[in-house]
């Protein structure tokens, strides 16, 4: 038994223990212990990954381990690490651990919703340790069905429409995504699914030819752009994350959308890495447009979460952005943006939850001048807002940093401009962040409902806590958990630019 | 020299307290924390400059250049973030500037903010902004500096929204931020561009020497860049130049300053006069080499913008009413002469322009040094008349001197330093910058010191317009004004002891010049004549003018040319330019017809999909209807096609 595995079983544990809980104090103890043990699990595996790495193993995946299990089709259950997938695992569990705590007195239905709730999770970690594509894929799906139903009971506004249109879009993906892993699976000579094999040609895996890349890497790539939000098809994000619960919008826009990131760069572009370069630039371009356009929606919205999902069109257009650049400090810029968007959208949503519980608002023009009223939550939210808008100090300015440094160093008047482009986002993001901190936390309330209203309550407290805390560790001390990411990307990007020769930009 | 850490991690400390704490502290505590860390540090800085100017000169006359800290804070490939500490001349020269003006700031606060509600939050912020301002000059890369400019935006956009229910300030606040960050992405930029082609974001472009013997970077190699084309590094130090025209409010990017007085008048002092609106200047010193040897004919940029900057503010200044504002535009004007004076200076350059020596450089630190401690000055002063009549509107005050004595005085001094008086500082600084200018070229030199005389002339108008003039009386009557408390005097005291002496008592120029070297300052007689007595008569207008009862000339003036004193009122409506740049342009025709495209072209075709979908399948839905014989018909009619495919 591989310790990777543990990541699926304690979320399997949990499900058994919310089965057989009564009561709401045994959900609660459930879920504070499994995410509890899952986020220490993770902090556990960064911190060997981190000795292993110093200790000079420079093998490419870590905690290798494989076992058939559906032998005639070839498939098998493969787990394996590298500085990528832990850095995700790390955010899954810190996200996980902290919306556990910002759904505490999630209401009605309860255990149901944190059973949807923890296979949502499972569906995560198996994703992010799986070497397999197969299994990758079945984890994908699991995590992705649950959706439905968490937006669909315990969502607001329009939550029925926005359940369907996020499941059938996201399906749409997977749709595209089969092909292409099928593509990709008989295009390698149908000898392994394992993705190491894939890349490196062994195991009798064959190199793909260019032809079938250019027809399977489109369908792989824009069938994990539909999760990353990838232009034009980031449609469902704002109506999903607006009508989905806090919790569930959290993890979906910490973490579900960074599954988008990872799969593009871990299977689409490194096992296609011929096609990659062909087609690129393609992609470049939606995603440059993703920021911009992404940043212009969210200046006129008016609702909360709208501009927070739009926002999140924009950063995790800087994710596909930075790994379509192809270079190591742009791939190292991507994951290191994955996670500072992980944790502060997280942190926002959460807020934006907050809040809404308790004004039954989420209209700007219906909100001001929060900050008398609740000032922890709203010296959080500018906070969150900082973090968002690039300040030095918390994730993001680290994450933009390394991405437009990276992207800059990129030959070539084409990746120029576009770095240009993408640069002009920090701008933008400013005015309608500082636009929404003006309008609803500062000025006077007028509206005498409000100023009833409370500030925040333990658990609330400790969820964002915590999530700033990460926000500014990350922020503060960027080198060691950038290096980690590097010796990761690093591999996979060497396979990418072993085919430079035939981007038509370089 | 391993001190120097503490002088950026003291007052970080200091904020994460106050900022923790907060409302748990009394504002007593929290003051008295916030200002005894200030004064350990600028009790540090001061060390610190002493040990650095005592130390012996290295054998070219030069002041070793030190780095007692530097390490990678983030690895980017080839490239890397580095944090550190670097002291050499004009960082030290910044670290008292701000250790002082911001420890000033910090008594005056004492009383200026007593009872104020978030008066911990306030004490947290300045020494937020402290720290920042701190790490900026000290920076050892460009990265480092950049990196701190963006912390000293967010402060000054915190502290400018200090009063957060208040709609200007609001506006303000979020005005600043944008204005200053729209100018930081091409500052970014541009450091993009500079990394990229010299590998490297130090400073380390003239390869100093040491004080242990190594360099602690990778020095700059501009063979790259050089290649590249000759364009390459001028557009990169043009495009960080918009960055610092940015900071440093230089036209058209200056709109955010007068509205910035929006926050608390100490405030104002610190980070809207004295410290952060000068980082533009501390930037382009600190890449002065490279202007010079890769970008000389690009200076003449610096130049005419700060000319124009500096002609503009003053003649807007002439016709404010809020006594904030026409410092403010004063401020504007002043740094702008510091761009100016860095411009015309080039060494070595002697064969593109008449240029005789390194004099500008000298003369725009010099004037940042004298501006930082006059115009302090006059922005707490303002504050304690600000405090005495409730208003910063000059129609509520006039005839102050008699209830406000030492303010009067120190007001007074200020006034006389930045109008270029002998002895005060200001006059030995601006002297330089206008012989520098007319060295560089007589046009220059004269607007500038046309200039000079409408400075004397508006800041006269405005001392007359506080402490003489017309008095409201009724309004006095009613509300008598007083001298502030000792807290808010004292600042204002030490600083004008600052501004009477240290412009004959120390020769600057052994301190910080182009070349690094000693540097003697000697007055060109005929040129400090002319701005003396240009200065004087300016003065006199102003007295005539103002300083009656009553304004007989001021009031003719103001209707024989109405539509120029409304102009000039409305800053040659700039603000309307940008306010229809961002509303009609930006929000009107770019973000709506993004949204809307969105939600209806993008999101509609998804729509669309579905809604086809399930139309397609509501009319193939009748196909299964369950009716045996319609299959059984289907059945046979499907047969028989089959059939007469594979026949034929």
């Amino acid at each position: 038994m591989n310790f990777l595995s543990i990541f699926v079983l304690i979320p399997l544990v949990m499900l058994l223990g919310l089965w057989l809980a009564r009561g709401v104090n045994q959900v609660r103890g459930v879920m504070v212990a499994g995410s509890t043990a899952l986020l220490a699990l993770a902090i556990y595996l960064t911190v060997d990954f981190l000795a292993e790495r110093a200790a000079g193993n420079t093998a490419e995946m870590l905690y290798t381990a494989s076992f058939d299990w559906i032998a005639p089709l070839k498939i098998k259950y493969s787990v394996g690490v590298d500085g990528i997938s832990v850095a995700m695992l790390l955010l899954s569990a810190i996200i996980v651990f902290t919306g556990t705590f910002a759904s505490w007195r999630l209401q009605p239905l309860t255990k149901e919703y944190f059973l949807w709730f923890t296979l949502l999770s499972m569906g995560v970690f198996g994703f992010f340790i799986s070497v397999d594509m197969f299994a990758m894929f079945m984890f994908y799906e699991i995590a992705l069905i649950p959706m439905y139903l968490l937006i669909g009971v315990w969502g607001s506004g329009r939550k029925e429409y926005a359940a369907m249109k996020l499941t059938l879009m996201l399906m749409g993906g997977s749709a595209f995504l089969m092909c292409g892993i099928f593509g990709i699976f008989y295009g390698a000579g149908g000898a392994s699914m394992n993705i190491l094999d894939i890349a490196h040609h062994t195991g009798g895996c064959r190199p793909i030819a260019v032809g079938e890349q250019c027809i399977w890497f489109p369908l792989t790539f824009v069938g994990f752009g539909v999760l990353g939000a990838l232009f034009p098809f980031h449609t469902w994000s704002p109506d999903g994350h607006a009508s989905a619960p806090t919790a569930v919008s959290m993890l979906h826009a910490g973490v579900l959308m960074k599954l988008g990131g990872y799969g593009c760069f871990r299977i689409a572009m490194y096992l296609m890495p011929e096609a990659a370069n062909q087609l690129g630039w393609i992609f470049l371009i939606l995603t440059s447009i993703s920021v911009v356009y992404g940043a212009f929606s969210a200046c006129v919205q008016t609702d909360l979460k709208y501009i927070n999902a739009y926002s999140s069109v924009s950063h995790c257009g800087l994710v596909l952005f930075a790994i379509l650049m192809m270079n190591h400090v742009a791939a190292t810029g991507a994951v290191l943006q994955m996670l500072s968007h992980g944790l502060m959208t997280a942190l926002f949503f959460a807020l934006i939850g907050m809040i809404y519980g308790r004004t039954h608002t989420r209209d700007i023009r219906e909100l001001a001048g929060l900050m008398r009223i609740m000032p922890f939550l709203a010296v959080c939210y500018v906070i969150a807002g900082l973090a968002n808008l690039g300040l030095p100090g918390l994730s993001g300015f680290v994450a933009e940093m390394t991405i437009f440094v990276g992207s800059f160093s990129n030959e070539g008047a084409f990746y120029t401009t576009l770095t240009i482009i993408a640069c002009t986002s920090i701008v933008i993001t400013a005015v309608y962040i500082l636009r929404l901190v003006g309008k609803i936390l500062y000025g006077t309330c007028t509206n005498e409902h409000h100023l009833a209203l409370t500030d925040a309550t333990w658990d609330e407290r400790f969820a964002v806590v915590c999530l700033i805390i990460s926000v500014a560790g990350l922020g503060l001390a960027p080198w060691w958990i950038s290096d980690m990411i590097g010796t990761g990307t690093g591999p996979i990007i060497d396979v990418i630019q072993s085919a430079v020769a035939l981007n038509p930009f370089h | 020299m391993e001190h120097t850490l503490l002088i950026l991690l003291l007052p970080f400390l200091s904020f994460l307290f106050l900022g923790l704490m907060d409302s748990k502290l009394s504002h007593r505590v929290s003051g008295l924390i916030g200002t005894t860390v200030l004064g350990v540090v600028a009790a540090l800085s001061y060390y610190t400059a002493w040990q650095y100017f005592t130390a012996d000169r290295l054998a070219d006359g030069t002041f070793a250049t030190l780095v007692p800290y530097n390490a990678t804070w983030l690895p980017l490939g080839a490239l890397h973030f580095d944090m550190g500490i670097m002291l050499d001349p004009i960082s030290v020269m910044m670290l008292i500037v701000i250790s002082t003006v911001s420890l000033m700031v910090h008594i005056y606060s004492f009383g200026y903010m007593h009872g104020e509600r978030g008066f911990q939050r306030y004490y947290a912020f300045l020494s937020l902004f402290t720290m920042s301002m701190l790490g900026l000059v000290v920076a050892t890369n460009i990265f480092q500096m950049y990196l701190f400019w963006e912390l000293v935006g967010v402060s000054s956009y915190l502290l400018i929204g200090f009063y957060y229910t208040m709609p200007a300030a609001i506006a303000a606040s979020k005005k600043a931020f944008i204005v200053t960050r729209f100018a930081d992405m091409f500052f970014l930029v541009g450091i993009l561009i500079f990394g990229y082609y010299t590998s490297s974001f130090s400073f380390d472009f003239a390869h100093p020497v040491y004080a242990d013997g190594v360099t602690p970077f990778a020095s700059v190699d501009t063979a790259k860049a050089v290649a590249a084309g000759g364009f390459i590094l001028p557009t990169a130090l043009v495009l960080m130049f918009i960055g610092g025209a940015g900071k440093s409010a230089m036209f058209p990017l200056h709109i955010w300053l007068p509205d910035a007085m929006e926050g608390p008048t100490p405030v104002s002092a610190l980070i809207h006069a004295a410290t952060m609106v000068v980082a533009g200047v501390y930037q382009i010193a600190r890449m002065f080499p490279m202007w010079i040897a890769y970008a000389p004919e690009q200076m003449s940029i610096v130049v005419w913008i700060g000319v124009f900057t500096a002609f503009y503010a003053a003649a807007v200044a002439c016709a404010q009413s809020d006594i904030k504002r026409v410092l403010a535009f004063s401020t504007i004007s002043q740094i702008a002469f510091m761009m100016v004076a860095l411009g015309v200076c080039m060494p070595g350059h002697e064969a593109l322009i008449d240029n005789h020596a390194s004099l500008g450089y000298m003369a725009s630190m010099f004037h940042l040094f004298t501006h930082a401690m006059f115009k302090a000055c006059l922005f707490l002063g303002a504050g304690c008349i600000i405090h005495a009549v409730h208003s910063n509107e000059m129609s509520t005050m006039g005839g102050l001197r008699k209830y406000m004595p030492i303010t009067h005085i120190t007001f007074l001094i200020s006034c006389l330093a930045i109008a270029g008086i002998p002895p005060f500082s200001g006059f030995f600084s601006k002297d330089e910058i206008l012989t520098a200018c007319m060295h560089y070229s007589p046009i220059c030199g004269w607007i500038m010191t046309g200039v000079a005389a409408m400075t004397a002339f508006y800041m006269f108008r405005l001392y007359y317009g506080i402490f003489w003039g017309t008095e409201n009386k009724a309004l006095h009557a009613a509300h008598t004004p007083h001298e502030a408390p000792w807290t808010m005097t004292l600042p204002l005291i030490i600083l004008s002891l600052i501004t009477i002496t240290c412009g004959w008592a120390v020769n600057f120029g052994s301190f910080v010049s182009a070349s690094g070297a000693d540097y003697q300052i000697h007055l060109d007689p005929s040129i400090a004549t002319t701005s003396v007595v240009i200065a004087v008569a300016a003065i006199l207008v102003a007295t005539w003018m103002y300083a009656r009862e009553s304004q007989p000339v001021a009031v003719d003036l103001k209707e024989k040319f109405p539509r120029l004193h409304r102009w000039a009122y409305k800053r040659f409506y700039m603000d309307e330019v940008y306010q229809y740049i961002t509303h009609r342009i930006i929000f009107a025709h770019i973000s709506t017809p993004i949204a809307w495209f969105d939600r209806h072209v993008i999101d509609g075709f998804f729509d669309f999909l579905a809604w086809g979908t399930h139309k397609l399948s509501e009319k193939i839905r009748g196909l299964q209807s369950g009716n045996v014989q319609w299959y059984a018909f289907v059945f046979l009619l499907g047969t028989i096609l089959l059939y007469i495919i594979m026949v034929l």
